[in-house]
C-alpha cells in the first residue's frame, strides 16, 4: 500500500486533465437565447459525473496494475493460450466454413462475415510487415486502393473481368509495394510511420484529383460481379446464370455466399502463404530483422531487399483484398481508402498480437463484427469500441496473442512468451 | 605461422573533429590468433567496425587474401557482403542476440544466404519443392555441430533471450561461426565471464583456430590474451604503440605506460596494468 499516496495523486491529476478536456464539451453548452442570438449554459454536474469517473477510473486502474504484477508468470499464460489455439483455430475454420450453409442464414450475415474476412485478410497481410518484419506501416491502405483501382480501370477501360484482374491486382500492388519502399525502408521507426502515412494519403489523393482516369470523388461504377466458370449472378435467371444453369431459383444470397467463399480462399491463401514464408528462410529472417537488424547486416542479410520483399508480399495480399472489395461493392471511391482504413487494420494486428495469425483473425471478429452487430447502439458505438480498445491495450499491452512458436526445433518446440520477443524498430 | 589473412594499411577514422583511429597498419597471420590490446576509448572497437563494414573508413584500406595471394579490399564492399563475400564474422561488445527466436533459429538466420538460395527464390519452397529439404538439414547439422563445440545443445530449443550471460556470449560465437568465416572477429567476448568460463571460452577459441578460422580478438582479460594469443597489437589512443608476440609485448615499457597512464584510464584497465605488471 506504499504506493497509495502516489496512486491518489496520479488520479488527481488525471481528474485536473479530465477537467480541462471536458470541460468545454460538457461543461459548456449552447442553446437558443431568447433574441434568438445564441446563448452560453453551464452543466456542472455532468462535468463532475465525467470528472469524478476518470479519477476513479483512474484509481482502480492504477490498483490493478499492482496488483498484476504479482500474477500468474507470463510463461505459463502464454502456454495455455496456445495450448487453446490449437483448437480454438480450426473450431473456427469450420465454423467459418460451414456458416453460409446454415439453412435460413440472413443473408446480412453472410454479407457481415464477407466483410470481417476481407478485415482477416488485410490484418494478415499487414502482419507481415509489422508483425513479423517489425516494420510500422501506417498507409496500408495504399496498397488495397491501388488493388481495387487497378481492377476497377482494368475493367472500366478494358473489360477485364475480375478472374483476369486478381492475379494482376496482387501483381500491382507488390510493384508498388517496392516503388515505395525503396526510398521509404532506410528509415526507422517514427520516421517510417510517418512517412508511410503520408504516401498512403498521397495515393488518395491522387486518386482523388486525377479525374479524366478515375472519376475522382465521384468513384467508378459498375465495376463487374466475379463469375462461377463465366455464369453470372444475375437475378433475371437468363441463359448464361447460375440460378439458370442449375436450375434453381435466382437468390441475392446466391452471389453473397459465393464472394463469401471467394474471400474465405483468399484469406486462407494469406494465412498459408505466411504460414509457410514464417518457416522459410526470408520469413526467419524477417523475424531476425525485427530482433536485430545489426546483428542480421553482420549476418550478411541484405536489410534493404529483405525489407523489400516483407513489403511487397504483405502489398500483394493487399490487392488481392483491394480487387476483391472493387468486386464486391460494384463500386469504389477514394473514400474507402482514407486513413482511417489503415489504422483499423493496424489496430486489428496489434490487439490481436502482431505476429499471431489466430490473434489477428480473433481481432477482426471483433473489432468488425461487433460494431456492426452494434448497429441498434448507435451513438454508443465508438464509445464501447474505444473502451474496448483502452482494456486491451492495459490488460495486454501486447496484443491478444502475444507468444510465438518457433519456426523450427531439435526436439519439441516450446512457445516463447511475449517478453522475450522485440517489437521492432522499424 | 602462415602467410598474411588481413592486412589494415593507412587506416584512419574520424569522427567530426575526433579521430579513433589514426593512420594504423597492421597484419593478421593466417591460422593465427591477433589480439587487440589497449585501453578504453582507444579505438579497438572501431576498427572492428571498419573491418567489418558498419563504419566506412576516412581514409586506408583493409584487405583479406582467402588464399594465399589473392586479395580482396573489404572496404570496398557493402555492409551485407563482408560477411557473404568478404567471409568476416564477428561478435559484438554489447551482445546482439535474436533474443525472441530459439538457440537454433539463431544459427539458421546465421546461414541465410545458403538457405535462401536453395530455395529458389521462395517460391519452390513455398511448394515444399527443390533442393529446400537437404539444405536445411545439412544447415541444422552445422547448427548442431556448434552447439555441442559451445555446449549449448540442450538449450537449442530455448529462446536465445532465456540464456544465462556467458551461454549468450557463447551463442554469439555460435552463430557467427555459423557462417563459415575464415576471419572471425571477438569484441571482448570474455566480458562478465566466471574464471571457469573464461577457461572454457579459451578452449573453445583454440577448437575455432584448430578447426582452420583465423581470429582477431579484443580482450582485456589479459589472462586469456597472454595465454592463447599468438600475435598481439597494442592501440592507444588510436594509434599502434606496440606489436609484437606475447613475450615481447609483455616485455614492452610503451605498452604498459599505456595501462598506467596518467589520469585518462578508466576504471576496469586497472586490473589489466596490475596484471601486466605482474606479467613482468
Ligand atoms: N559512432 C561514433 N561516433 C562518434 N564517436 C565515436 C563513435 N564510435 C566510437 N567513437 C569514439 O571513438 C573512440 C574510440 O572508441 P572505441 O573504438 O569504442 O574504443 P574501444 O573499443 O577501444 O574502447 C572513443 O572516443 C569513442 O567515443
Ligand atoms: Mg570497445
Amino acid at each position: 500500500m506504499k504506493h497509495l499516496a502516489d496512486n491518489i495523486k496520479d488520479s488527481l491529476i488525471v481528474g485536473g486533465v479530465a477537467f480541462l478536456l471536458f470541460g468545454p464539451f460538457l461543461g459548456l453548452q449552447l442553446t437558443n437565447g431568447t433574441s434568438g442570438n445564441l446563448g452560453l449554459a453551464t452543466r456542472p454536474m455532468l462535468l463532475a459525473i465525467a470528472v469524478g469517473l476518470s479519477i476513479v477510473a483512474r484509481f482502480l486502474l492504477l490498483l490493478w496494475q499492482d496488483h498484476r504484477t504479482t500474477r500468474v508468470p507470463a510463461v505459463k499464460l502464454a502456454a495455455a493460450v496456445a495450448k487453446s489455439g490449437k483448437y480454438v483455430a480450426p473450431a473456427l475454420l469450420i465454423v467459418t466454413i460451414t456458416l453460409p450453409l446454415i439453412p435460413g442464414i440472413d443473408n446480412s450475415y453472410i454479407d457481415l462475415g464477407v466483410l470481417i474476412m476481407t478485415y482477416v485478410m488485410l490484418g494478415w497481410g499487414l502482419n507481415i510487415v509489422v508483425g513479423l518484419a517489425g516494420l510500422l506501416d501506417l498507409g496500408y491502405v495504399a496498397f488495397y486502393a491501388v488493388g481495387a483501382y487497378s481492377f476497377a480501370l482494368l475493367s472500366h477501360y478494358f473489360n477485364f473481368t475480375f478472374w483476369e484482374c486478381l492475379p494482376l491486382c496482387g501483381i500491382l500492388a507488390a510493384a508498388w509495394g517496392i516503388f515505395l519502399g525503396f526510398p521509404v525502408l532506410r528509415l526507422r521507426g517514427d520516421y517510417l510511420a510517418i512517412v508511410t502515412l503520408a504516401f498512403g494519403e498521397i495515393i488518395r489523393l491522387v486518386i482523388t484529383n486525377w479525374v479524366s482516369l478515375t472519376g475522382g470523388p465521384n468513384g467508378i461504377y459498375d465495376i463487374p460481379h466475379p463469375t462461377l466458370f463465366g455464369l453470372t449472378f444475375d437475378m433475371s435467371g437468363g441463359p448464361g446464370t447460375v440460378s439458370n444453369f442449375f436450375h434453381v431459383d435466382p437468390d441475392p444470397s446466391q452471389r453473397t455466399t459465393f464472394l463469401y467463399y471467394i474471400i474465405l480462399a483468399l484469406a486462407l491463401l494469406t494465412n498459408w502463404v505466411t504460414l509457410r514464408l514464417r518457416r522459410q528462410p526470408l520469413g526467419r529472417a524477417w523475424e531476425a530483422l525485427r530482433e536485430d537488424e545489426i546483428a542480421c547486416r553482420s549476418l550478411g542479410i541484405n536489410l534493404r531487399n529483405t525489407k523489400l520483399t516483407a513489403f511487397a508480399i504483405g502489398a500483394m495480399f493487399g490487392g488481392f483484398a483491394g480487387c476483391f472489395f472493387a468486386t464486391r461493392q460494384a463500386f469504389i471511391s477514394p473514400d474507402s481508402f482514407t486513413f482511417i482504413e489503415s489504422a483499423t487494420v493496424l489496430a486489428i494486428v496489434v490487439l490481436g498480437g502482431a505476429g499471431s495469425q489466430l490473434g489477428v483473425a480473433l481481432a477482426a471478429v471483433v473489432m468488425i463484427g461487433v460494431p456492426a452487430l452494434l448497429q441498434d447502439l448507435q451513438i454508443y458505438r465508438m464509445l464501447i469500441f474505444g473502451i474496448a480498445l483502452v482494456t486491451i491495450m492495459v490488460v495486454r499491452p501486447r496484443g491478444f496473442i502475444s507468444t510465438r512458436t518457433p519456426s523450427v526445433s531439435l526436439g519439441k518446440a516450446k512457445i516463447i512468451s511475449s517478453d522475450m520477443i522485440s517489437e521492432g524498430h522499424g | 605461422m602462415g602467410d598474411t589473412l588481413l592486412t589494415v594499411t593507412e587506416l584512419t577514422m574520424r569522427f567530426g573533429g575526433l579521430t579513433a583511429v589514426n593512420a594504423l597498419s597492421f597484419n593478421a597471420k593466417r591460422g593465427d590468433i591477433t589480439a587487440v590490446i589497449g585501453p578504453n576509448g582507444a579505438g579497438k572497437t572501431t576498427v572492428f567496425n571498419c573491418i567489418t563494414g558498419f563504419y566506412k573508413p576516412t581514409s586506408g584500406s583493409i584487405a583479406i587474401a582467402h588464399t594465399p595471394g589473392a586479395s580482396m579490399l573489404l572496404n570496398k564492399l557493402p555492409g551485407h557482403a563482408i560477411a557473404k563475400k568478404g567471409r568476416v564474422a564477428r561478435t559484438f561488445q554489447n551482445i546482439r542476440l535474436f533474443g525472441g527466436m530459439t538457440v537454433l533459429e539463431n544459427l539458421l538466420v546465421a546461414q541465410h544466404n545458403e538457405l535462401q538460395a536453395a530455395t529458389g527464390f521462395g517460391v519452390l519452397a513455398i511448394l515444399g519443392l527443390g533442393k529446400y529439404r537437404a539444405a536445411e538439414k545439412a544447415a541444422i547439422e552445422r547448427a548442431k555441430y556448434w552447439l555441442a563445440a559451445t555446449n549449448l545443445i540442450d538449450r537449442a530449443d530455448d529462446p536465445a533471450a532465456s540464456l544465462p550471460y556467458g551461454a549468450q556470449r557463447r551463442l554469439e560465437i555460435a552463430r557467427a561461426m555459423c557462417t563459415d568465416p575464415v576471419l572471425l572477429c571477438l569484441d571482448e567476448p570474455a566480458a562478465g565471464l566466471n574464471p571457469r568460463e573464461s577457461q572454457a571460452l579459451n578452449d573453445l577459441l583454440l577448437k575455432i583456430r584448430a578447426d582452420g578460422c583465423s581470429l582477431l580478438l579484443i580482450e582485456h582479460d589479459m589472462g586469456v590474451v597472454m595465454k592463447i594469443s599468438d600475435h598481439i597489437i597494442v592501440l592507444d589512443h588510436g594509434k599502434k604503440i606496440a606489436d609484437g608476440t606475447p613475450l615481447e609485448i609483455r616485455n614492452d615499457i610503451a605498452v604498459i605506460s599505456a595501462y598506467l597512464g596518467e589520469g585518462d584510464d578508466d576504471d576496469p584497465d586497472a586490473p589489466i596494468a596490475e596484471t601486466l605488471a605482474a606479467a613482468e
